[in-house]
């Protein structure tokens, strides 16, 4: 029973949006929901990366780059240039995602770690452009961002607004957006996955050289689907830079880009709802280790050697394997 | 202008045999274990700052070395028999990820133990630098060179001439092969994880005078040894002595000529070009995809 | 899952909370927050200000603390990371409640937090550099440190006063370096000098003999200018004697601890930069009113820590005080009432300078504060 309610894709959203709305009853103050809110944003861009690898398997070490392009061009749009959020969110993911559409076209023939190599390559030269373009993106101190906004209405997480007749502060206006971005996020992956597109990405995973004798054009999905990736990460980062209100480089940064594929790899490759639970880990985790200061890289370090070690197919996969070994022992010990 | 080239070059050559010997760390666990070992740079980092705490405790310096070596050793055996061999079943992305937050624990252990202040280390022999047609070279750079040629050497012959050499080679070309034949894959793995630490911690001690040491030296200098071990060809060992030297002397140059900003997005776009043409790198095997 | 943790760290924070309740006997603490770069690339910032916030902290309070209440510090670790930086910002004010911000060790660290903390309206002292901090003058943002431009504008007169006016410029790519490097630029044209060859490294580079030929082989070259923190300037320093270089070379205010000339060495002769008197306590002249705060800082931190003093910690001992004086003459931790009362702190003499603070000035140093020092003999050595 429950082993076939977890199977069930659609069940997960619900769970995932039932989720959403039970928990601010336990989030105490606004930095928790600020938390939670950078979780979600987080969350979409990495179920956007795990299109590539978990599906295509496609190991991409330079997802920042998109991400951070994606960031500045909104910053720049509406800080500089004074456009509205929602023309920069979509320009920004247009150019972002021509952008990845030419560098893919060369870069997705690579194989293994050589495509690693060269998304690692772009990645970086994304990151040094933005941070010695000092007089466009500010340079390496960052540049501040406005308050997102929609259609004349700014989103500030210091604003008092109304929804239907109740009044909701800042943070918890922008908990309903990134709540409702990151469903949007899911539901888009999962109509991808399951379309004809996601079938032949999933033959491309398995062996590339079987797909392409049947038939599949391997380097034409395998280029939407980095294309797609990036779009996903353009967005968020632009969302991103919204509510960070500030942005520097780092956002485009190698490190960044690690975190990313850590995420994915730790959450689960190729599970959607195991990706977003490894962003939440993960986003959570140096909140939680700051109290053991200078430990803290090490604690760090060691939770993530543990875990990889012990639980290799990632957290929830290897948590949803546990419970329904367990159902099944149970059900027979019953019968 | 002969001497400003002289000059770039020998910038260049100097950084690219320390970014060569650290290829060649990634080239001997790849070809044993197909892994990209991101804590790399943390051998490197192992072995200048042990021989400098050691040296600072009053232990003579050729003894210190000795011991920084050995410790990286254990380290590599360790990162292997603990981290490694454990997750048997797991895809290389997640073993990757392994190596990420073992480069990490690594770290952040020597940050506790040692600090966070970077160190000097005394140049090997003279601080005088030595001119050659109007360019000068550190007398370091000279050891980091012959110190890197005679590692290159005792490689080709470990894995020529040795019984155990030729193990890894057999263990890198086909395991279950190896297997049958008697060898003791998860020994190699190992041998090969000692081997490419004792690699990264000699290339850490003998650039630690130019580059000073600190905890975090080794995650830009690992990043920049993969990146020679991807552009010479992973597995190669020719590939990424090459590749080092290569990768060393185009952002040597291009500071130099182009632009100081971009050097090292010249270099990056050089790997792009290079896998444009390659797609294996310089000197990767050509390998037949098994369907 | 994610239910389960939220409530755990929920509990973490009730027990944590109760603890420091007890803790504290009658008053309710004043609340002094920090988020500082203690690990990560700008550790050598962010360290020695985590200890003299520690110490001074612990001091004060030994004495009875401020309007009777003793003071907590709250502090994160923002790895040098401004996102990070910014996060802990919001924790801080948002969590923690904190009356008052004495932090940011880099200028990324700050400006990413400044938006929200403008928002949130809570006093801030930065204890990071570049101009853009202060200038404009933002409502609720002061600092400590000297900025850069005024490092630029005493080193570039000091040259000037040497009849050098052509600069070969060699920055770092980091904050720090990018935005002295700009600084130095628009500076060196007010004053009519040229910068002639103007070039870069990045943080991590371990050789800059490249860019040092670059600079050596432009013709009209006077003296060399080295903008950049971290070891970046050391390894520039080594490389410049290396090349047998013989202009003359100066550094800027980043570089100004014992640990630089531990790691340049005898490269390092000769070579000059701005600096607060710290490193240079007992050349002071005795009437210097600095003499004495700059000579009991350097002596408690050193016999405390049992390591060397440096210049960055001092700018944390200046923001700690400031704010201690400004909720003193407040008489409160009303945000409002600290806020103008730091505004209109005069005649403080701190570590790194005396402090005129004003609606137009949220620094409050004049470029005067910095003293020009060159080393000899492996020494610092106050020159002007």
């Amino acid at each position: 029973m429950l082993n076939r309610f977890m199977q069930s894709r659609l069940r997960g959203l619900v769970i995932l949006a039932l989720i959403l709305i039970i928990l601010p009853a336990f989030l105490g103050n606004p930095f928790h929901y600020e938390l939670v809110i950078q979780m979600a944003i987080i969350a979409a861009t990495v179920v956007g990366l795990n299109l590539l690898v978990g599906f295509a398997g496609q190991i991409s070490l330079g997802h920042a780059g998109f991400f951070g392009l994606g960031a500045y061009f909104t910053g720049i749009a509406t800080g500089t240039y004074g456009w509205s959020s929602l023309p920069a969110l979509v320009v920004g993911a247009v150019v972002v995602g021509t952008i990845a559409w030419l560098v893919g076209r060369p870069i997705l023939r690579l194989k293994g770690h050589y495509l690693s190599m060269a998304t690692l390559a772009v990645g970086f030269i994304i990151a040094i452009i933005l941070n010695n373009e000092r007089a466009i993106t500010g340079g390496p101190d960052g540049m501040p961002v406005p308050a997102l906004d929609l259609f004349g209405w700014e989103l500030s997480t210091f604003g008092r607004y109304s929804l239907f007749g109740i009044e909701i502060s800042g943070v918890q206006a922008w908990y309903i957006l990134a709540s409702v971005v990151l469903l949007a996020a899911v539901w888009f992956a999962l109509n991808l996955i399951e379309s004809p597109i996601g079938r032949a990405l999933r033959s491309v995973h398995g062996s590339e050289v079987a797909a392409s004798v049947v038939g599949v054009d391997t380097a034409k999905y395998k280029s939407l689907v980095f294309v797609i990736s990036a779009i996903y990460a353009s967005v968020m980062g632009g969302l991103y830079a919204h509510f960070q209100g500030f942005i520097t480089p780092a956002v485009a940064s190698f490190e960044f880009s690690i975190l990313f594929i850590t995420m994915v790899v730790l959450g689960g490759m190729g599970s959607t709802f195991g990706v977003i639970l490894g962003a939440v880990v993960l986003k959570l985790l140096p909140q939680v280790l700051a109290d053991f200061q200078e430990l803290e890289t090490v604690m760090f370090g060691l939770i993530l050697m543990l875990t990889m070690i012990f639980m290799p197919k990632g957290l929830l996969p290897t948590l949803t394997a546990a419970v329904s070994k367990r159902m099944r022992k149970k059900a027979g010990g019953e019968a | 202008m002969l001497a400003e080239f002289l000059q770039y070059l020998f910038t260049g050559i100097t950084i690219g045999a320390t970014y060569a010997l650290i290829a060649l760390g990634f080239t001997l666990i790849y070809n044993a274990s197909h892994v990209i070992n991101f804590a790399q740079g943390e051998f490197l980092m192992i072995g200048g700052m042990a021989t400098v705490s050691l040296t600072a405790m009053g232990v003579p310096m050729v003894i210190a070395v000795v011991l920084a070596v050995i410790l990286a050793g254990v380290l590599g055996i360790a990162l292997q028999r603990f981290a490694i061999a454990p997750a048997k079943q797991a895809d290389v992305v997640t073993l990757i990820i392994i190596t990420i937050g073992a480069s990490i624990f690594i770290r952040g252990i020597a940050q506790v133990v040692w600090g966070k202040e970077y160190h000097v280390m005394q140049n090997f022999s003279t601080d005088q630098p030595i001119q050659v047609f109007g360019a000068v070279l550190n007398s370091q750079s000279l050891w980091v060179l012959g110190i890197g040629a005679v590692m290159v050497v005792a490689l080709v012959l470990f894995f020529t001439k040795t019984l155990i050499g030729k193990a890894i080679l057999a263990t890198s070309m086909n395991k279950e092969a190896a297997r049958l034949v008697g060898i003791r894959t998860q020994m190699v793995l190992m041998l090969a994880f000692m081997v490419s630490a004792l690699l990264g911690s000699v290339a850490g001690i003998v650039v630690a005078p130019i580059t000073f040491t600190s905890y975090d030296i080794g995650i830009i200098l690992g990043l920049k040894g993969f990146v020679a071990a991807a552009i010479g060809g992973l597995g190669s060992g020719v590939g990424a002595v090459v590749g080092g030297l290569a990768l060393g002397i185009v952002e040597a140059m291009a500071a130099g000529y182009i632009s100081s900003d971009y050097k090292d997005a010249v270099a990056f776009s050089m790997i792009l070009l290079v896998l444009f043409f390659m797609p294996r790198g310089l000197f990767g095997a050509k390998v037949v995809e098994r369907v | 899952m994610l239910k389960t943790m939220m409530r755990r760290a929920g509990q973490c924070a009730v027990v944590a909370a109760a603890c420091l309740m007890m803790s504290a006997q009658a008053a309710e603490p004043i609340k002094i927050g920090s988020f500082l770069s203690v690990t990560g690339p700008a550790s050598f910032l962010g360290d020695p200000e985590l200890k003299t916030l520690e110490m001074y902290v612990e001091k004060i309070n030994e004495e009875g603390g401020v309007l009777g209440r003793q003071l907590e510090l709250i502090h994160y670790d923002d790895v040098g990371n401004a996102s990070s930086a910014r996060n802990f910002a919001s924790r801080l004010i948002r969590s923690d409640r904190v009356d008052i911000i004495v932090g940011g060790s880099t200028t990324g660290a700050t400006m990413a937090a400044v938006p929200l903390i403008e928002q949130a309206q809570v006093p801030f002292i930065s204890l990071a550099g570049a101009v853009v901090i202060t200038t404009p003058v933002k409502k609720w943002v002061f600092k400590t440190p000297q900025s850069d431009r005024m490092a630029a504008e005493r080193i570039l007169a000091d040259m000037k006063d040497r009849g050098i006016t052509k600069i070969g410029l060699i920055s770092g790519t980091g904050g720090f370096g990018s935005s002295g490097r700009t600084q130095t630029l628009e500076v060196a044209e007010q004053m009519g000098m040229d910068v002639v060859a103007d070039v870069t490294y990045s943080g991590s580079d371990t050789d800059m003999t490249a860019q040092l030929t670059n600079i050596r082989n432009t013709k009209g070259v006077e003296a060399v200018l080295n903008f950049g923190f971290g070891q970046g300037p050391a390894i520039v320093t080594r490389n410049y004697v290396q090349l047998g270089m013989e202009l003359p070379f100066y550094q800027s205010h980043g570089v100004a601890s014992d640990s630089f000339l531990e790691l340049a060495g005898s490269s390092a002769e000769g070579l000059r930069l701005p600096a607060s008197p710290l490193l240079v306590p007992d050349s002071l002249p005795q009437e210097d009113p600095q003499k004495e705060v700059v000579q009991n800082y350097k002596a408690e931190y050193e016999a405390r820590w049992d390591s060397k003093v440096s210049t960055f910690g001092a700018y944390a001992y200046d923001g700690l005080m400031l704010a201690v004086r400004a909720i003193e003459k407040a008489g409160s931790t009303d945000p409002e009432a600290v806020r103008g009362a730091l505004e209109n702190i005069q005649g403080y003499v701190g570590v790194t300078g005396e402090f005129n603070m004003s609606p137009d000035d949220h620094n409050g140093l004049d470029a005067d504060s910095f003293r020009i020092l060159e080393v000899q003999n492996g020494e610092w050595k106050l020159i002007d």
